[in-house]
């Protein structure tokens, strides 16, 4: 993409996420719609979010375990673990996956509905139809994506705790202990702060590039792919930038 | 009554449609003929507002529609039933859902309301039964069908129909022509197809305008069409052998 195509589609990104915010046309059209997203975004990325975080907590208090094990205090492992799954984790690997799965699915399902002229058939009736199937999904995705992130930080931390008493890798005093020491509060409340950024560019950049496909089941395909792509390269500039101005 | 003025679009280079003038009146089935990449479609959707217009005016009862803001032209909107080529049936959605859906956004109609209005149109269009099936579990000519009963649900002025039979059987496609026909008189719509079947043009078009390089080259009614004097439009009419025989058989008499 070069430099003029590159303003050309952050310009009309902006033209998109002001359509997208403006007011529904029918405030109970509008709920209904959000508890749909709200399923669809948050109670099926569940197991997956629910999966990985186990694993990864898991495999967190090994490898500091093994790296560490023996010169450094025990309860590191649990402060090792703690750090990394609510600072970084958490609230980052977790939207990286779940732009694979939600933002792909957004991409596809809105890409679908424009080459079937499903989306020229809301506008013909009256429909705002940018508002109408984006607003939602963003909606549901502010609220849903810290709850999948919170309960992600939760099982990594309990999975470490397991594997260390399984494993004997610590005792339990002890990785409870590296759990909470030097616990800030704010650590939680900026991975929260990114969740919700992140929630929101994986959401309207997901559905930007499903809006504007044309063609056929090769172009949503397409869509869908960049959708991911776009999302994830975002997140990561997004994340350093939250991370400079939050913690330094 | 629908009238457009001296429509242009162009899309960069390529001129689609020029200098545009047609009218089309209420209570009448309208055609717009014309091969492929005639400018039959865009000029439905500079019509409906989907594109703009790059000069000219569209005018519904007399209203500027080209000058509107969207928000004013929301108001001309919800006057306009549209049945999509493919149907645009919302796939997620029950046969009824989608006939309910325009009442749904538009209407202050309660529950009951709604779905007795949505069954009313569902049994006009012959397709009581079909209410909880979803889009993809009907065939083409109930996707066709439905797609007719949501464009009629909230008794509209306009009726915009394009390619209503592609993808059809005869029999179907005949079954879709008649509804047209006989829900423009019920309504007093103002009903405007798009199409190149010649056996619809023939069977319901009170008034056909005639697309050729992005310019009206031809209007009139279904007597004169089989006798038009225009080349573009002989070829156009008599490309297929059963159009041939019937000229013939027509001269023989």
């Amino acid at each position: 993409m070069g430099g003029m195509g590159l303003l050309f589609h952050i310009g009309r990104y902006f033209a998109f996420m002001a359509s997208a915010l403006r007011r529904p046309q029918k405030g109970r059209v509008f709920a209904q719609a959000t508890i749909i997203e709200l399923e669809a975004i948050g109670v099926q990325s569940l197991g997956i979010v629910a999966l990985l975080s186990l694993f990864m907590g898991a495999v967190i208090a090994i490898q500091t375990a093994h790296q560490v094990g023996g010169w450094v205090p025990a309860y590191t492992i649990g402060f090792t673990v703690r750090q990394t799954m609510i600072l970084e984790f958490a609230p980052t690997i977790i939207p990286v996956i779940l732009s694979g799965k939600v933002g792909s699915n957004i991409a596809s399902q809105i890409g679908t509905m424009q080459v079937t002229e499903q989306i020229d058939a809301l506008e013909v009736m009256g429909v705002r139809s940018i508002s109408h199937l984006v607003l939602p999904k963003l909606l549901a995705a502010l609220v849903i994506f810290p709850f999948l992130v919170v309960i992600a930080m939760v099982l990594g931390i309990g999975a470490g705790a397991w594997i260390c008493n399984a494993a004997e890798l610590s005792s339990f005093a002890d990785y409870e202990y590296g759990i909470q020491v030097d616990f800030k509060a704010f650590d939680v409340a900026y991975a929260l702060i990114k969740t919700c950024v992140f929630a929101l560019i994986i959401t309207s950049v997901s559905a930007y590039h499903g809006y504007h496909t044309s063609g056929g089941a090769k172009e949503v395909g397409r869509s869908s792919t960049k959708a991911v792509v776009y999302s994830v390269v975002i997140v990561m500039v997004a994340n350093l930038v939250i991370t400079q101005l939050l913690l330094t | 009554m629908i009238r457009v003025r001296g429509v242009d679009k162009a899309f960069g280079d390529k001129t689609v449609l020029h200098g545009i003038d047609v009218a089309f009146d209420a209570g009448q089935v309208n055609f717009i003929i014309g091969r492929s990449g005639s400018g039959k479609s865009v000029l439905t959707k500079c019509i409906v507002g989907l594109l703009e217009v790059d000069a000219g005016s569209i005018h519904y009862a007399g209203e500027d529609f080209t000058s509107l803001t969207s928000k004013e032209r929301e108001e001309i909107r919800l006057q306009i039933g549209m049945l999509f080529q493919g149907g645009a049936l919302f796939d997620s959605m029950t046969v009824l859902e989608n006939v309910e859906f325009p009442l749904k956004m538009f209407t202050s109609m309660g529950p009951e309301e709604r779905m007795e209005r949505a069954m009313e149109c569902l049994k006009r269009v012959q397709l009581e039964g079909a209410e909880y099936r979803y889009p993809a579990e009907v065939s083409g000519g109930m996707q066709k069908r439905v797609a007719l009963a949501r464009a009629i649900v909230g008794r509209p002025r306009y009726l915009f129909c394009d390619e209503p039979n592609s993808g059809l059987d005869p029999q179907t496609a005949i079954v879709i022509d008649n509804l047209i026909r006989d829900l423009t008189q019920e309504y007093n719509t103002t009903t405007v197809v798009i199409s190149h079947d010649m056996n619809s043009v023939i069977e319901i078009g009170d008034n056909i305008h005639f697309l050729h390089e992005g310019t009206v080259a031809w209007r009139g009614d279904r007597k004169g069409i089989l006798d038009s004097g225009v080349k573009e439009l002989d070829t156009f009419v008599y490309a297929s052998d059963l159009m041939r025989n019937i000229k013939a058989k027509l001269q023989e008499q």
